[in-house]
């Protein structure tokens, strides 16, 4: 058995499908100037847009056809937040996503049709999982008493402002467990917005505490488990597939200013200096494209396997660092102007520093390839 | 009409067998992992013999044309034997420049004379073939070749110098690129390619050391040496248009080869497999968690090499930069290829600083050889960095 395992990569005419009218969508709904536009304000994207977004079916791609979705399993998502990414368009299309895929492999589309035809039909969700800064640690101080109340709070809770639902992981008798919570249930000051170095992510603090769950809100068993962990997958390829959009199109930005700018006389493009790294990004968005793509073929709607795990993560691994490198270039090849928060390099730089945050950055990633390849 | 599944696998089943049968044992000696490291007649004659055996079984240059020594069979065979061939760790079929780059092109815009008097000479090795494409002053700057060739009644008369060749000292034929007119308004309109015999009085090859100690390439000088002038391929002024041909073949672009396998891959999986008994401060190495990140690294190199190959045929993931995933292959493939051998003397310890001759080198020098040769591939061809101006300006529109 060769270390380098499965190769498959397969790409169906539904992921081509929504890949075209994903990056059709981002060009000319959300150009940059509408990106920037919601840099500062309280939600980061426009409901107008979300709205046009659910009506092509967006929320629901992943979704069962039982609960209003088009059923073509999260592998089909891919291509939409590639999309997303290359447009910088920041919605809670993706975190929506993994609460239904959390919510859907761990208690099962029967049991929570309801919601998931809820999210499908565009209720924003997130997941709470974070209590504190490690990816790789412990977050089960949060936890569910007997009467069903809840007791602690979650961090870096993705989109929570903007979120109708809330998928809470806690600490249920000592396993992990799940808490279906709606904004209504919250205290008014409950949530607490960060300040996120990327200015077109939200993320805020969470307290649930005193918040009460009915019991058939509640998710325990050992499908709990299997789902957190496929959960983490799922966020991380899902974030690899954004960074690898942004990283696309930071290479545009880069190569379009080599293109046009002058210095000694010469279009800054043709030194040697500037065209071998930017061929470097070239190189690794490439790379990138078809790590996403081939994690893609391996991710169903059942538990994932080792090899879906092991694409899963060298997705994420290599994305983060494709965008930090590409992200970091840009800025110093557009020389003083990329100081600037004008060019458009920062949001680059700032979308690799919060990328690499999601789910685990190269390092915790390429931990875990070591054992499952080297043990 | 269309291949069975079955047929296919009968074949596979067949040249399998053959292949274990005939598997030759170890000479004694060690054999070139690429035809670039030919360097000795005894290894010469052992891989003439066997490509000569492989081809007469009727396993290398399957697709090529019947009536030219070829099989006239659809590729997917040639692709099967190749596969058998490379799972049987067979040595190569080492008349590359023949079987991969004259061949496609002489089958793809060669004369019916031309075919008639090559190709079978290829394909049983009795004609080795070289490339005089090089010069000493002009590495990768071909379109700048000096060599002059000049027309006298039915001869050409060709003066100055190539470099490079591999096996020049044994190659019968050259595909040699010269200058026809020094007076051309563009550079490569004065080029002009010629299917040039090598022994020739005027013609002189010199043995080149190369940085493993070893031989395998020579210096090609030309004083006064003549040629017949039916050996000029298409036309004067073509030869930078075909010349870039060739190249397509080389870099994998186009296909056609005769196949066989052209070098012994060295894969992480062989280096890894190698490793499991050293040991870094008293534990083994592949624990060490700074090694296993590295390594991880380049697993993941090489996996992502192996599926770029796959999306470069998948049109809609391919669309924003055309090309880019061929074009860019030679560079990304060689200098993975550069790295990994370098970490494989790193992962060593002490005995890292051993070299062939050694008894105590790992596998005989085997890595520390390997990492020397494998600088022939990040420069040979177009060195990495001509590769990434061509990726930037090619793919890239990148200015010049």
């Amino acid at each position: 058995m060769s270390v380098i395992g499965n190769t498959s990569l397969h790409f169906t005419e539904e992921q081509a499908m929504l890949l075209d009218v994903a990056r059709e969508f981002c060009r000319n709904k959300s150009p940059i100037a509408a990106v920037r536009a919601q840099l500062e304000t309280d939600s980061g994207f426009d409901p107008a847009l979300w709205d046009e977004m659910v009506a092509l079916g967006w929320a629901g791609i992943s979704l069962p056809e039982s609960c209003g979705g088009s059923g073509m399993g999260v592998a089909t998502v891919v291509p939409v937040v590639e999309a997303m990414g290359r447009g910088m368009l920041g919605t809670p299309l993706v975190s929506t996503t993994l609460a239904a895929q959390l919510l859907l492999r761990a208690g099962g589309a029967s049991r929570f049709e309801g919601v998931l035809s809820d999210i499908a039909g565009g209720m924003t969700a997130t997941v709470a999982l974070l209590e504190n800064a490690d990816w790789g640690g412990a977050h089960l101080g949060c936890s569910i008493g007997a009467n069903g109340t809840l007791q602690g709070t979650k961090k870096y809770v993705a989109d929570a402002a903007a979120a109708h639902i809330f998928v809470v992981v806690v600490a249920h008798e000592g396993a992990p467990a799940l808490a279906i919570v709606r904004a209504e249930q919250l205290a008014a000051s409950a949530i607490r917005p960060n300040t996120l170095i990327d200015q077109t992510k939200r993320s805020a603090s969470v307290n649930f505490t005193g918040v009460t769950v009915a019991k058939n809100d509640i998710v325990t068993g050992s499908a709990v488990t299997t789902a957190l962990r496929d959960l983490l997958l799922l966020g991380a390829l899902l974030s690899a597939a954004e960074a690898t959009g942004s990283a696309a199109s930071c290479l545009d930005t880069v190569v379009d200013y080599l293109k046009t700018r002058k210095q000694f006389g010469k279009l800054i493009g043709s030194y040697q200096a500037l065209k071998h790294p930017t061929v470097e990004i070239l190189t690794a968005v490439d790379s990138g494209r078809s790590f996403i793509y081939h994690a893609a073929s391996l991710v169903g709607d059942d538990p994932l396997d080792k090899d879906a795990e092991i694409a899963c993560r060298m997705a994420k691994a290599h994305a983060t660092e494709t965008l930090l490198y590409a992200g970091d270039r840009a800025v110093q090849f557009h020389g003083g102007m990329g100081f600037t928060y004008e060019c458009d390099a920062q949001l680059y730089i700032r979308r690799a520093q919060w990328s690499q945050q999601q789910y685990g950055d190269a390092q915790h990633h390429r931990k875990r390839l070591a054992s499952l390849l080297l043990d | 009409m269309s291949i069975t599944e079955q047929e296919l696998n009968d074949f596979r089943g067949q040249v399998s067998a053959w292949m274990k049968h005939n598997q030759p044992a170890d000479p004694g000696f060690l054999l070139p992992q690429t035809f670039m490291e030919v360097g000795d007649e005894r290894q010469l004659e052992f891989l003439r013999e066997w490509q000569h055996k492989v081809w007469s079984a009727g396993y290398l240059g399957m697709a090529w044309p019947k009536e030219y020594g070829g099989g006239g069979r659809e590729r997917v065979f040639q692709a099967i034997a190749d596969q058998e061939m490379r799972r049987h760790a067979v040595p190569i079929c080492f008349n590359v420049i023949g079987l991969g780059w004259a061949g496609p092109l002489i089958i793809d815009i060669g004369t019916e004379q031309e075919k008639a008097r090559y190709l079978k000479g290829i394909l049983s090795a009795e004609d080795i073939w070289c490339q005089g494409f090089s010069e000493p002053d002009h590495g990768s700057d071909l379109g700048n070749a000096q060599t002059r060739a000049v027309r006298d009644g039915e001869e050409y008369v060709l003066n100055g110098q190539k470099i490079w060749t591999t096996m020049g000292n044994f190659a019968k034929y050259m595909i040699l690129l010269a200058r026809t007119n020094p007076d051309a308004a563009r550079k490569y309109d004065g080029l002009s390619y010629f299917l040039s015999p090598m022994d020739v009085p005027g013609i002189e090859t010199r043995p080149i050391r190369k940085i493993t100690g070893e031989y395998g390439f020579t210096e090609t000088f030309f004083t006064d040496a003549r040629i017949p002038a039916d050996c000029l391929m298409g036309e004067e002024g073509q030869g930078w248009k075909i010349a870039m041909q060739t190249l397509q073949y080389e870099r994998g672009a186009e296909a056609g080869a005769a196949g066989g396998l052209a070098m012994i891959r060295v894969t992480i999986d062989d280096m890894i497999k190698e490793l499991k008994d050293v040991s870094r401060d008293g534990e083994p190495v592949l624990d060490d968690p700074v090694m296993r990140d590295q390594l991880v690294r380049m697993i993941m190199e090489e996996k992502a090499l192996a599926l770029g190959d796959r999306r470069a045929h998948i049109g809609p993931l391919t669309s924003d930069y055309p090309g880019s995933l061929l074009l860019s292959h030679k560079l990304r493939a060689t200098e993975m290829t550069r790295r990994m051998r370098q970490f494989a003397i790193n992962l060593q310890g002490a005995a890292g600083g051993l070299y062939v001759g050694d008894d105590e080198a790992r596998q005989g020098g085997f890595w520390q050889r390997a990492y020397f040769n494998s600088f022939s591939a990040t420069i040979g061809g177009g060195t990495s960095q001509v590769q990434a101006n061509i990726v930037a300006e090619h793919i890239l529109g990148l200015p010049k």
